[in-house]
């Protein structure tokens, strides 16, 4: 545990790649084989099952640290993370433990089945037997992710540097399906193994949102253009005569779209098609809140799937025939799945294609973009013609061009203060718009990001001599600032006080210039509606 | 109803009976000033009257002034009230204010810590019955390893940096941080450079207190000479052109804010050294009960949370507005720095 709490501390500890890396690589060379396995697992988000509910668990620091659970909750609120709280507030250890980090991870699967009492009285001798900073580790083990600014390409980066295979192989072998506790290093890293690859998807392809001006892409000839859909990147496979759906997350989503199954039989084993998932009620393709009622059902009802069926929008087919096809370039890739496309797809088969969009010069894209909302799509993806399929996020070949945001004036109503490396800072922020009468701020939508970290600093100092009232962590601030919130999309919904929910807000302007009286209203929101 | 021996009002904390002010945030005739720290020695008072050795340090701050120093201990009485200043621990010359009238005692601490930092001279309890005191780290979070311990790690951090061939640059506030750490800095590992800001107030504070030697880097200094050297600079030094002198260079910051993962990673300072010079949670407890008090007003800090706490352990305990920055402690040196 110590060389892993070590690493977590340097990785934590420094905002230069290189050290990042260097770090890692340090440790795939020396760290125990099972320990290994562990942090990749851990890195690459395949956590034990939570043993047990942080509820419990701030009951028991608070406990052990002799502070009343009032105390403790707000020493959390200001601290923004509850198990750097949890490392913060307990006593330091008298006599530190020596287990490993496989050892641990195998007692917190175990935890999950003892008692409450079992699981207390682990959880404070541990606590108990650890210093500060591999006890903020541990607990962090215990109740989420590791926000520690190391993705999975960089551990990739340096797993390769440690063994010196090739960094796309490996990202391919870590993908899927695998767990920690039943594997070795040797298996997922080292060896060469055929049926370990059945299930497998590649690693997804990224685009970049385009910075520039699209003319500065060459000649239009050279590019492919098609609409950016709004649902679940998802790559789906069949091999095998077997089905498995993968999520851009990684996540293996199969039985949350029975739908795909007749994909068995009518497309031809060894074949990986690159698409999104989208809901397609009443025959047309529905908005991101129609998917929402998929996403989160284990069990898909009759009922659900007669209302909302999804369908797969193809992009892209990976593998052809049993042969990784990535390599050979867009167009011929494309023609495959178009072929396929024109044998397959039926009232059945819920294979739909994502059509390119022809054009003859940069305008008419543009043109076309502008329609995308109404085609209940992001924006525009521009490929070029002879890409191959890269691996992650690269820039040049791929652009995302989305269309511009919408935006509206709102005023500052609360704020909340951060996590993470916000935390003690107010950076979560809510906005209200003006009534129709112009009389009362409604609250319309909460963002968090957009700002610079000077502009936080600044706008934090002022929330706190500005509080009007404190609800817990929460504080009402006199309505004084109005900044320009923008969102991608926006829809009527019952569940919010403004009737309105819109989609990713966050601010992209203060604006100082503006006094709050000068805010959008709620009637201005609604107009922008799409019927 | 008499009115309270000391008073919250729109200029500071306010002893009606000797018409003085405590530490004023408003221009006043008289005020007593516990340190030298711009939120609590502010510009425009008439008289001053605080420690001898904080004397120099006003003013260089605040130029001009009528200033009157006293010692530790003697007692002054203004109007049939009499006051004492006592040792604050916080930085050099910084004291708590005692204020005594018909029988009654009342103790403003200013800022504060109960540890002794080699360099101001050490806190020590005074019994009274009305308490008023900061809490800027009043959460249970907040927990101080000893001095000695930090600064090995300090000295351990420089050394290693000087093996990686990189110079080390270390920020603190440019009154108090700056002098601890020229103090307890091992100068066998190499030479201490200071930033203007740091210099200039480091050179004020020399013959209050024996310093290692310190060296201004000016345009003339060389890149080559500083090369594994550790840098004192005050925090607005970070991300300025000012550091570019120093490449390669690794970055630490030295401030009790360093508790928090977030508030290090959020500044991208490489390293953070939890040092501070007010007290960590146990210390505030444990100095409000040495005073004997059962009376306990909260300055700034944590207030709110800090009081509830005291309340619930049964103390008669309230916050009270003022204009110290407690919770901005933060961007203090950033002001020094600017003036």
């Amino acid at each position: 545990m110590k060389d892993f709490a070590e690493l977590i501390k340097t990785l934590d500890s420094t905002n230069k790649t290189t050290l990042k890396v260097a770090a890692l690589t340090h440790y795939f060379k020396n760290a125990e084989e099972k320990d290994k396995v562990w942090t990749i697992a851990i890195l690459s988000h395949r956590r034990p099952p939570r043993p047990v509910n942080t509820t419990l668990m701030r009951e028991w620091a608070s406990e052990l640290a002799n502070i009343p659970l009032w105390l403790f909750e707000e020493s959390y609120h200001i601290v923004g993370d509850l198990a750097e709280t949890i490392a913060l507030v307990i006593p330091p250890a008298e006599e530190p433990s020596e287990k490993s980090l496989n050892q641990f991870l195998q007692e917190i699967i175990d935890l999950k089945a003892k008692t409450e009492a079992e699981k207390k009285e682990y959880l404070h001798q541990n606590w108990l037997s650890l210093n500060y900073y591999e006890r903020f580790v541990f607990t962090k083990l215990i109740t989420g992710s590791f926000r520690i600014g190391v993705s999975q390409k960089l551990m990739t980066r340096a797993l390769a540097k440690a063994t010196d295979i090739d960094e796309d192989i490996l990202a391919y072998k870590m993908m899927g399906n695998w767990k920690p506790e039943k594997t070795t290093f040797k298996k997922l890293i080292l060896e060469e193994n055929e049926e370990d690859y059945l299930s497998k998807p590649y690693p997804f392809y990224l685009a970049y949102a385009l910075d520039g001006k699209v003319e500065e892409l060459g000649d239009v000839e050279e590019w492919s253009a098609e609409h950016k859909w709004d649902g679940i990147r998802s790559q789906v496979i069949v091999r095998n005569d077997e089905l498995f759906v993968w999520s851009r997350g990684e996540e293996l989503v199969t039985d949350k779209y029975p739908e795909f199954e007749k994909f068995i039989g009518n497309i031809p084993n060894g074949t990986v098609i690159d698409g999104e998932i989208l809901p397609f009620p009443e025959g047309k393709i529905g908005t991101f809140k129609d998917l929402q009622t998929r996403i989160g059902r284990k069990n898909i009802s009759k009922k659900l799937l007669e209302k909302t069926p999804v369908i797969l929008k193809a992009y892209d087919v990976l593998e052809w025939k049993g042969e990784d096809i990535r390599i050979h370039p867009f167009e011929e890739r494309r023609k495959i799945l178009e072929k396929l496309y024109a044998e397959v797809s039926s009232e059945e088969i819920h294979l739909h294609l994502s059509e390119r969009i022809s054009f003859k010069s940069w305008t008419e894209v543009a043109e076309e973009r502008e329609g995308a909302r109404e085609e209940k799509s992001e924006g525009l993806m521009l490929k070029r013609l002879d890409s191959p399929y890269l691996v992650g996020r690269k820039k040049g070949d791929w652009w995302k061009w989305k269309v511009d945001p919408l935006t509206v004036d709102a005023v500052l109503t609360y704020a909340m203060r951060g996590h993470g490396r916000r935390s003690n800072l107010f950076t979560d922020y809510t906005f209200g718009l003006w009534d129709d009468e112009k009389k009362e701020l409604v609250t319309f939508a909460k963002a968090y990001s957009g700002l610079t970290d000077a502009e936080f600093r600044k706008l934090d100092n002022w929330i706190k001599k500005n509080t009007l009232e404190r609800f817990g962590p929460v504080r009402s601030v006199t309505p004084h600032h109005v900044f320009e919130i923008a969102f991608e999309g926006i829809a009527e919904s019952k569940r919010h006080k403004s009737g309105v929910a819109t989609r990713f807000p966050r601010m992209v302007r203060w604006r100082t210039d503006k006094n709050i009286h000068e805010a959008n209203t709620l009637g201005e929101l609604r107009d922008l509606i799409p019927d | 109803m008499k009115p309270p021996l000391l008073a919250f009002n729109k200029k500071g904390i306010y002893c009606e009976a000797a018409d003085v002010y405590l530490d004023p945030w408003k221009p006043v005739d008289k005020a007593i000033i516990s340190h030298g720290h711009a939120d609590h020695s502010r510009w425009g008072n008439k008289k001053y009257i605080t420690h001898h050795s904080n004397v120099p340090i006003i003013k260089h701050r605040l130029g001009d002034i009528e200033v009157a120093g006293k010692e530790w201990n003697e007692t002054f009485t203004i109007n049939g009230v009499k006051f004492s200043l006592h040792p604050a621990g916080h930085i050099i010359g910084s004291s708590q204010i005692r204020v005594e009238y018909k029988g009654e005692v009342w103790v403003f601490t200013g800022d504060y810590k109960d540890e002794n930092d080699g360099v101001a001279v050490p806190y020590e309890p005074v019994k009274c019955h009305t308490f008023i005191t900061e809490c800027t780290f009043g959460l249970p979070a907040f927990k101080w390893q000893p001095q000695a311990e930090v600064f090995a790690e300090i000295n351990n951090w420089w050394q290693q940096n000087k093996e990686n061939g990189q110079t080390s640059v270390i920020f603190g506030y440019s009154l108090g941080k700056a002098q601890r750490l020229l103090k307890h800095l091992d100068t066998s590992i190499g030479k201490i450079y200071t930033h203007g800001a740091i210099e200039n107030m480091t050179e004020v504070i020399r013959p209050l207190s024996e310093m290692p030697e310190s060296t201004l880097i000016t345009r003339e200094t060389k890149k080559d000479e500083i090369k594994g050297n550790i840098v004192v600079a005050p925090p607005s030094a970070h991300g300025s052109p000012w550091i570019k002198k120093m490449v390669p260079y690794v970055t630490a910051s030295a401030s009790g804010w360093m508790t928090f993962r977030g508030a290090r990673r959020r500044r991208a300072i490489d390293r953070g050294f939890v040092l501070s010079d007010h007290c960590d949670w146990q210390g505030l407890l444990k100095s409000i009960k040495a005073t004997g008090a059962e009376k306990v007003i909260c300055t700034h800090g944590y207030t709110d949370i800090f009081s509830r706490y005291l309340r619930e352990i049964g103390y008669d305990a309230r916050t009270e507005e003022t204009q110290y920055e407690g919770e901005m402690g933060e961007e203090e040196s950033k002001k020094e720095v600017e003036k």
